[in-house]
């Protein structure tokens, strides 16, 4: 009875796989099946990323994409979140500062690439301030939204015990806010990536985004432009995993609802 | 939140018109003092502005980009809710397809433009399908957890009342949950209006877009380019207020929590 | 947001006198009102409240849901400002929240974030560590958790996070405790277990208790003194004194005079 059910078990666990490969699958004949052979099929894009690893360009475009985010990321969670603590925290700020942000929060910030390369020219240092920008107003949201969620029964009690505001801010707030921008860390860090792809295929020399546009102007390579593709989903889905992680302490594991 | 006061009566309207107030100065100043020639002050904006309206460029291009959003995003839509709806009462479907999304989800749709150039050419079919591709994840993704968090009791007492699965799902399931689809519509839109915008930049030659990087371009007309961010602006948080008095009507209200 | 507007106005009511001596007392309430607009309506929910408790004394207001023994409750702790009347505690005016009267909060009051310990130690910042960690383990003993120091709330029973709450507050040494309908989200069995609890810990630490509640029998059961509040906008219907040594048998003669007394009074049959 044990070994069947393990054995029903694991056919059960391997369905997501099998699904991945009948799209693999389909995708290799619809690719065979092209008139024109344009769009690569699942064989070429393998190749197409052995072949950049072959060259170096792999770790290169890699490295150069996360530098970027990292540098514009934690530029963005170390101003955007304790502004918007702040602006959570007092009131008036937030009734002024509000519209503001609600007015530029829908600007892409793509839209803002002229500009910045006005600013600091093409290279790393546009990219580097498109993805601050990008990250600094989710995070300040996020901020924001985690103060206004607080429930009052914790400032209360903290206020019954005697705690000066900035006690109370350290010792209470800070806590009871911990969880939301862990969560709001991690979605906004899935911006972040996905705007340094855009930013690299307009704005710098290197990095996948790059690698995207280049492999298209400089040769139709699309076994290497879907090669791209891939490597942006993984490294994605990598850095999503890495944040989920964190969701995954215990001092802050109290803020997830178990479902 | 930090106290007791309660605001005066026109403390919301000040603070805001305060903060605005300081914004335009410190940029117009720091225009001014910095001498430079090609950064525009608050007054050249409102002047582009004028001019944008003035060649009629204004309604044309924020309608071309609404209507790509609405192409795309409609789809989305239409073809994302059901799908989400479906995965989310077939948990094993989700659970098949689910690693295939978290794959897929990552790829900024910009780094998807060359290929649907392949497919669809250089035109608005190709943004169409980029802003239907960055709507379409989120909306299943948001559709999927609402059913998943509808609480099981209400399901109980749809099959007490001797519902069938299919009027299970349209008269208790659907309903249930509506307000968290609702917002998960709003957030893809405001995805959407981002995403047109940057494929205006890339594919195509009319819309906001496309006006924020030709007036660099073709002249360094950085007025025109910051009038066209404004616009981009305040057309996508038009967008977002609409979505959310439609979040205000009653048959929904119910499901977000509003402090009194 | 709600908004509230002051506005003055005169009523009049019970006094909650039971106390002679100015030695004795601790808290005085003389005058209460209190009052706000919503929608341009004007509603009252408090109506010249006034109420003293002496010290270590144990006090229960009783009311229906709703009809504003909390706020009052709030505005003795110092959370609110009544619109009208002042409150005095040990001579002093009520300001604001005061660690010498801690508030344990109706719901989820604990620190989520923080262990049984961590949760017990919080205001205790300022005390060497040497006999903090006496202090909680004493705490830990009285409420009974003992075993769970390093828990966290999360994997705590309703009760046992009520225990948690009340530990936290006596480890602070308060002069009075005010407890909010603490026991309202338990279920009846243990909020039986959870009154004993209370007892005994109050019979081993002497404090002056306020505590609100809707249900007759626990109030019967637990105070001194009861006073009965009417609903919207309230006032001190009366004041019952409970003249029975705890333990309380609770079919004793003398109890059930008192809780059909106090049935009477709300308007109640005690039949159904």
């Amino acid at each position: 009875m044990g070994k069947a059910l393990s054995a029903m078990r694991r056919t059960v666990r391997l369905r997501p796989v099998g699904f991945v490969a009948a799209l693999l699958i389909m995708w290799h004949v619809a690719a065979a099946r092209q008139s024109v052979h344009l769009l690569p099929g699942p064989i070429d894009v393998t190749a197409g990323i052995a072949e950049l690893a072959r060259r170096g360009l792999l770790l290169k475009y890699v490295t150069a994409s996360l530098f970027r985010v990292t540098w514009g990321f934690t530029t963005a969670a170390m101003l955007g979140i304790p502004f918007g603590l702040v602006v959570g925290w007092w009131k008036r700020f937030e009734t002024g500062l509000n519209p503001l942000i609600q007015i530029l929060r829908p600007i892409s910030p793509l839209a803002w690439i002229p500009i910045s390369i006005l600013w600091f020219g093409v290279g790393d240092m546009a990219a580097i301030f498109l993805i601050f920008l990008a990250s600094f107003l989710p995070l300040t949201v996020t901020a924001m939204n985690a103060v206004a969620s607080i429930p009052a029964v914790h400032l209360n009690a903290g206020r019954n015990f005697g705690l000066s505001q900035f006690q109370l801010i350290r010792r209470v707030l800070y806590p009871a806010v911990a969880p939301q921008l862990v969560i709001g860390l991690r979605i906004t860090l899935g911006i972040a990536w996905l705007v340094v792809v855009a930013a690299e295929m307009i704005a710098v020399n290197s990095g996948l985004g790059f690698l995207i546009v280049d492999a298209r102007n400089a040769g139709t390579r699309y076994d290497l432009v879907v090669a791209g593709m891939v490597l942006i989903g993984l490294i994605g889905l990598l850095l999503d995993i890495g944040m989920r992680s964190l969701e995954k302490i215990k001092s802050l594991r109290w803020g997830y609802s178990e479902d | 939140m930090n106290s007791s006061r309660q605001p005066m009566k026109g403390e919301q309207y000040f603070w805001p018109l305060l903060a605005a107030l300081l914004f335009l100065a410190v940029w117009h100043l720091s225009v001014k003092w910095s001498g430079t020639k090609v950064f525009p002050s608050p007054f050249d904006v409102e002047r582009g502005m004028a001019e944008l309206v003035h060649r009629g460029l204004l309604v044309r291009y924020v309608a071309d980009s609404l209507g790509r959003v609405a192409g795309g995003y409609s789809v989305a839509v239409l073809l994302g809710v059901p799908v989400g709806l479906l995965l989310g009462w077939y948990p094993a479907a989700a659970f098949v397809v689910n690693p295939t999304i978290q794959i897929l989800r990552p790829i900024s749709p910009i780094a998807w433009i060359p290929v649907s150039i392949v497919w669809f050419g250089v035109g608005n079919l190709a943004a169409i399908y980029l802003i239907f591709l960055a709507s379409f994840f989120p909306i299943v993704v948001a559709s999927m957890n609402a059913v998943r968090n509808v609480p099981s009791m209400y399901r109980r007492a749809g099959r007490n009342f001797g519902l069938s699965p299919a009027m299970l799902i349209a008269k208790v399931v659907f309903p249930a949950s509506l307000p968290q689809i609702i917002v998960g519509l709003r957030i893809a839109l405001g995805i959407a209006w981002l995403v047109v915008v940057a494929a205006e930049m890339i594919a195509i030659d009319s819309g906001l877009g496309y006006l924020v990087i030709d007036s660099r371009n073709s002249g360094k007309r950085y007025d025109l380019v910051v009038a066209a961010m404004i616009l981009i602006g305040l057309t996508g948080l038009a967008l977002d207020t609409m979505f959310r008095r439609i979040e205000k009507l009653k048959s929904v209200r119910w499901g977000f929590r509003y402090e009194s | 947001m709600e908004r509230t507007t002051a506005i003055a106005h005169v009523g009049s009511g019970h006094f909650a006198h039971g106390i002679n001596s100015e030695l004795t007392r601790q808290l005085q309430a003389e005058g209460i009102g209190m009052s706000f607009t919503r929608d341009g309506n004007l509603i009252r929910v408090l109506e010249n409240i006034n109420l003293e408790v002496a010290k270590g004394e144990f006090v229960c207001l009783l009311g229906p849901s709703g009809c504003g023994k909390s706020t009052l409750l709030n505005i003795v702790a110092g959370f609110i400002a009544p619109t009208q009347g002042h409150v005095r505690i040990g001579g002093e005016a009520v300001r604001g929240p005061d660690p010498r009267r801690i508030f344990v909060f109706q719901e989820r009051g604990v620190f989520p974030w923080l262990t049984v310990e961590g949760n017990i130690a919080f205001g205790l910042s300022e005390i060497p560590k040497s006999e903090r960690i006496q202090r909680i383990a004493h705490y830990v003993r009285l409420v009974g958790l003992v075993g769970f120091e390093t828990t966290y709330p999360q994997e705590l029973s309703g009760g046992m996070k009520q225990r948690l709450e009340v530990a936290r507050a006596l480890a602070v040494n308060p002069d009075m405790l005010f407890l909010d309908e603490p026991f309202g989200a338990l279920d009846s069995i243990t909020r039986l277990i959870m009154r004993g609890e209370l007892l005994r810990i109050w019979e081993a630490e002497r404090k002056t208790i306020i505590f609100v509640t809707h249900d007759i029998e626990e109030a019967v059961q637990l105070a001194d003194r009861v006073v009965v509040m009417s609903a919207r906008p309230a006032r001190i219907q009366s004041v019952v004194e409970i003249n029975i040594d705890h333990p309380r048998d609770i079919s004793s003669r003398a109890y059930l005079e008192l809780r059909d007394g106090i049935f009477e009074q709300i308007g109640l049959a005690h039949k159904v």
